[in-house]
């Protein structure tokens, strides 16, 4: 048994495809990033969000990510021109690393920024430095005069689990009673709408489409992945794909997701659908490509250093299907205490909204004062910490610091914090008895959080 | 098979594109309609209160014209009582910052307290003509907080104030800085007014969309912009030391008249409290506000009753500053804990204000950054 298990996966390591669709997915992927980049850049946010703000909130374990001032111009540059990089498949692997480190240091600089589709980038494009993505159709086969018709089959499988994953968890987080029984947070947010044209006015406000909405989402992330695998259903569930991404973007303000999960779920079509798409390509290099020398066909890619990395995706898999489940150690409700909410595809789950407050004390004379928030954050900046606890914390330790360092005496610091979540009254949130400079960060469950005074059932 | 996937996504995407542009007009009626809500904080509260503070403006001017060319007790106390009259209407107006209002920094030249003693001194002695009083280095040296220091706080008495504009060494420069003022308070009010009347009020009631830019949504944020900062941090917590280690008893509002700042905290109170309700400026009718917005959105989510809830903390906050001292200089110095006390329940105000309602209403803080994947 254990020896048939071991001779099945060695058949399945050693099943080859064609090259052809991870060559498109690298392509549609440096150059979505690319623009990314540029978006980001046009918009003024590397400034607003990277450079303006003086204090930015750090990943727990990554505080030594800094900011690095105006030379974040660099770093987006950098990433910029490797994504680029990618696209072209010219260096790739050196390109693919260095897009990797850098979208993943700016996205650490500061986790108010974060989002699930960020994140999403970061595994993807950590993935992808294991993955012959230059084996066809890059820059690298003219350098190197070779090319690759065939790559191992699980390397295009692993784009796909990873694509599964995030869509499959997704669907899995909105098994909960507030999605399902109460249409909630879309009976906020869709009502909200009523200034889209033909649909503002009327659908948008109905509670059936409020539920229908909750429920087809549901459904469509849980089933989705499966629908794409099989043949049959691949083209029904492309145009979903298409669907569900064009409404949310229509509805929501989500930047390049919808357009990247597009393009990314073109990988599980056939190497057929992908050779056109390389066809019109090609059409539209043709006159640049004359004096192109044709590089020479090898039929098979082969790793040099595959015992290396599978073990390396093996192990980075499985960290993947575990680590959204860590809520399960945190006994308390985990849209309120947010702990192990994120880097678990946990999306559009939660209209959450608070106010924090902070009150300097002298635990010796009782004297205190409140911090103006806008004194040391950005408006975004103070929208973000006032619902999730981990930023409450650090900042609270920031202010104490900041007070200390100026002359004050004794710092406590008290929170005045008070959150809503999904439609429900606002009510206390923090402990207002705990000196927070006292407290620490840590994976522990933070007990001045007061308890959630609702249920919330379910995933 | 690709090529139409292609051209689907593409034509898809342009609708895209299309809809999602920043298009404040057209009116849109969804069971609330916002167009009458527009149209009756125009035409029933924003634009009479602007015609009354001019109206009280204008009085102010004629008697500066008055106390100028005969400068004695009865053309001061002339004086004084009419910029009382126009800074109670005041309170009536400073939120609404937005059109010409927003665009000149109106609330700014016209009510930036502690006003800075030593700028104003420096404007006198350097003489007109060598200061600008639109400059935003002058907002804390114009208008009514300025014109507070100079009509009863320039010198200890009101003999000696006399003297300053009679017989001093540069009472000439002293009269023109305080004509200079008020003129420009009346000529910026006009401004404002006649850009409502003549054009604003159009675009104004049009904008009922959903976007950072529509009067729906700029209207909320200055509500509540109001409401925590020119009414909660300025009338009450910074001068009771909330936000430093030691109370200001000089930065409460009209501090140099020492007799007026909770009337004054109260009028503001009731600019609010109405404006939320949707009270005509002259109080002869109820039109649409907040109040039925909010009763109008818990009909599609049955929450709790946020309308009822903020009115009744309204109320609460205000019963709390009429048990305070007419001066709040002097609140301050002999209990201030009071004073502390009433800023805590305006501030219970602000939680069901910037969270609730804001949550309710849907409308974002503008922060210049709108990506998000909702969590």
């Amino acid at each position: 048994m254990v020896f048939s298990m071991a001779q099945m996966l060695k058949t399945y390591l050693n099943k080859t495809t064609n090259a052809v669709p991870l060559a498109v997915f690298r392509i549609g992927f440096g150059v979505l990033m690319c623009f990314s980049i540029i978006r980001f850049w046009y918009h003024g946010w590397i400034e607003k969000l990277y450079i303006a703000p003086n204090f930015h909130f750090k990943y727990y374990g990554f505080e030594w990510v800094k900011s690095l001032g105006d030379y974040n111009y660099l770093l987006f540059f950098f990433c910029g021109i490797a994504a680029l990089f990618v696209a072209f498949g010219l260096k790739y692997r050196l390109a693919i690393i260095a897009f990797f480190l850098t979208f993943t240091y700016i996205e650490l600089i500061d986790k108010t920024t974060y989002l699930n589709h960020y994140y999403f980038i970061s595994v993807l494009s950590f993935v992808m430095i294991f993955l012959p993505a230059n084996a066809k159709f890059s820059v690298d086969n003219l350098l190197r005069e070779k090319s690759y018709n065939q790559i191992p089959n699980w390397t295009i499988d692993s784009i796909k689990l990873l694509l599964g994953i995030v869509y499959f968890y997704a669907g899995l987080a909105k098994l909960n009673s507030d999605w399902l029984f109460k249409a909630m947070p879309l009976k906020i947010w869709l009502p909200s709408k009523y200034d889209l044209p033909f649909i503002g006015n009327d659908l948008m406000q109905q509670d059936w489409f409020h539920y229908a909405m909750s429920w087809s989402g549901m459904l469509y992330d849980l089933t989705i992945p499966f629908l794409l695998l099989y043949k049959r259903t691949r083209t029904f569930a492309f145009v979903l794909v298409v669907i569900f991404h064009v409404f949310t973007r229509v509805l929501f303000s989500i930047g390049m997701f919808p357009y990247i999960m597009i393009i990314a779920t073109l990988i599980f079509f056939d190497a057929s659908v992908h050779d056109k798409i390389i066809a019109n390509i090609k059409r539209v290099l043709k006159p640049f490509r004359k004096h192109i020398k044709s590089p020479i066909t090898v039929e098979t890619y082969s790793f040099s250093s595959r015992n290396i990395l599978l073990p390396i995706l093996a192990v980075f898999f499985i960290i993947q299907l575990v680590f959204p489940f860590r809520y399960a150690f945190y006994k308390n409700e985990l849209f309120w205490t947010e702990e192990g909410y994120r880097l678990s595809w946990r999306v559009m789950l939660m209209e959450k909204a608070g106010l924090t407050t902070f009150k300097i004390a002298n635990s010796k004379t009782g004297q205190y004062f409140y911090v103006q928030n806008s004194d040391f954050l950005t408006a975004f900046q103070e929208k973000q910490m006032s619902f999730q606890p981990d930023f409450i914390l650090e900042y609270a330790h920031f202010l104490g610091d900041h007070f200390k360092a100026q002359g004050h005496e004794n710092v406590q610091v008290f929170a005045d914090s008070y959150v809503a979540l999904n439609g429900r009254l606002s009510q206390k949130y923090i402990d207002p008895t705990v000196d927070l400079y006292k407290e620490k960060e840590s994976f522990k469950p933070k007990h001045w959080i007061l308890p959630f005074k609702d249920d919330i059932k379910g995933f | 098979m690709i090529k139409k996937i292609i051209l689907s996504v593409f034509t898809l995407a342009i609708l895209v594109a299309c809809s999602s542009d920043d298009s404040s007009s057209g009116a849109t009626s969804d069971g609330f309609d916002r167009q009458a809500m527009l149209t009756n904080w125009a035409d029933n509260i924003i634009i009479p209160a602007l015609q009354d503070l001019s109206g009280d403006l204008a009085m102010l001017t004629a008697a500066k014209d008055a106390f100028v060319a005969a400068p004695d007790q009865t053309t001061l106390d002339a004086v004084r009582s009419s910029w009382l009259e126009a800074y109670k209407t005041w309170q009536y107006v400073e939120m609404f910052d937005i059109g010409k209002a927003e665009e000149l920094e109106y609330w700014k030249q016209m009510n930036i307290y502690p006003t800075n003693v030593t700028n104003i001194q420096n404007n006198i002695s350097s003489g007109s003509g060598s200061y600008n009083l639109a400059s935003p280095s002058n907002n804390a040296s114009v208008g009514f907080p300025a014109v507070d220091y100079l009509l009863y706080g320039i010198a200890s008495s009101d003999i000696e104030i006399l003297n300053i504009y009679t017989n001093s060494s540069n009472f000439e420069s002293n009269k023109t800085y305080l004509s200079n003022l008020i003129d420009r308070m009346q000529s910026l009010t006009d401004l404002i007014l006649n850009d409502w009347t003549s054009n604003y009020r159009t675009t104004f009631i049009n904008g009922t969309a959903n976007t950072a830019t529509s009067s729906v949504n700029k209207i909320v944020n200055d509500f509540n912009f109001y409401y925590e900062k020119g009414l909660r941090a300025n009338k009450f917590g910074i001068p009771s030391g909330v936000f430093s280690t030691t109370p200001f008893n000089d930065k409460v509002e009209a501090f140099y008249n020492q007799d007026v700042s909770k009337d004054l905290a109260l009028e503001a109170f009731k600019a609010v409290q109405d404006f939320f309700n949707g009270e005509a400026y002259d109080n002869s009718s109820q039109g649409l506000s907040f109040k039925d917005y909010l009763d109008y959105l818990n009909t599609i989510k049955n929450g709790e009753d946020l309308n009822l809830l903020i009115n009744n903390q309204f109320d609460i906050a205000e019963t709390k500053i009429q048990t305070l001292n007419n001066n709040f200089s002097l609140q301050i110095e002999t209990d201030n804990t009071k004073m502390l006390e009433t800023y805590d329940e305006i501030q219970k105000a602000v939680v069901l204000l910037k969270v609730d309602m804001m949550v309710a209403f849907q409308v974002a803080i503008d922060d210049g950054y709108d990506d998000n994947d909702g969590d």
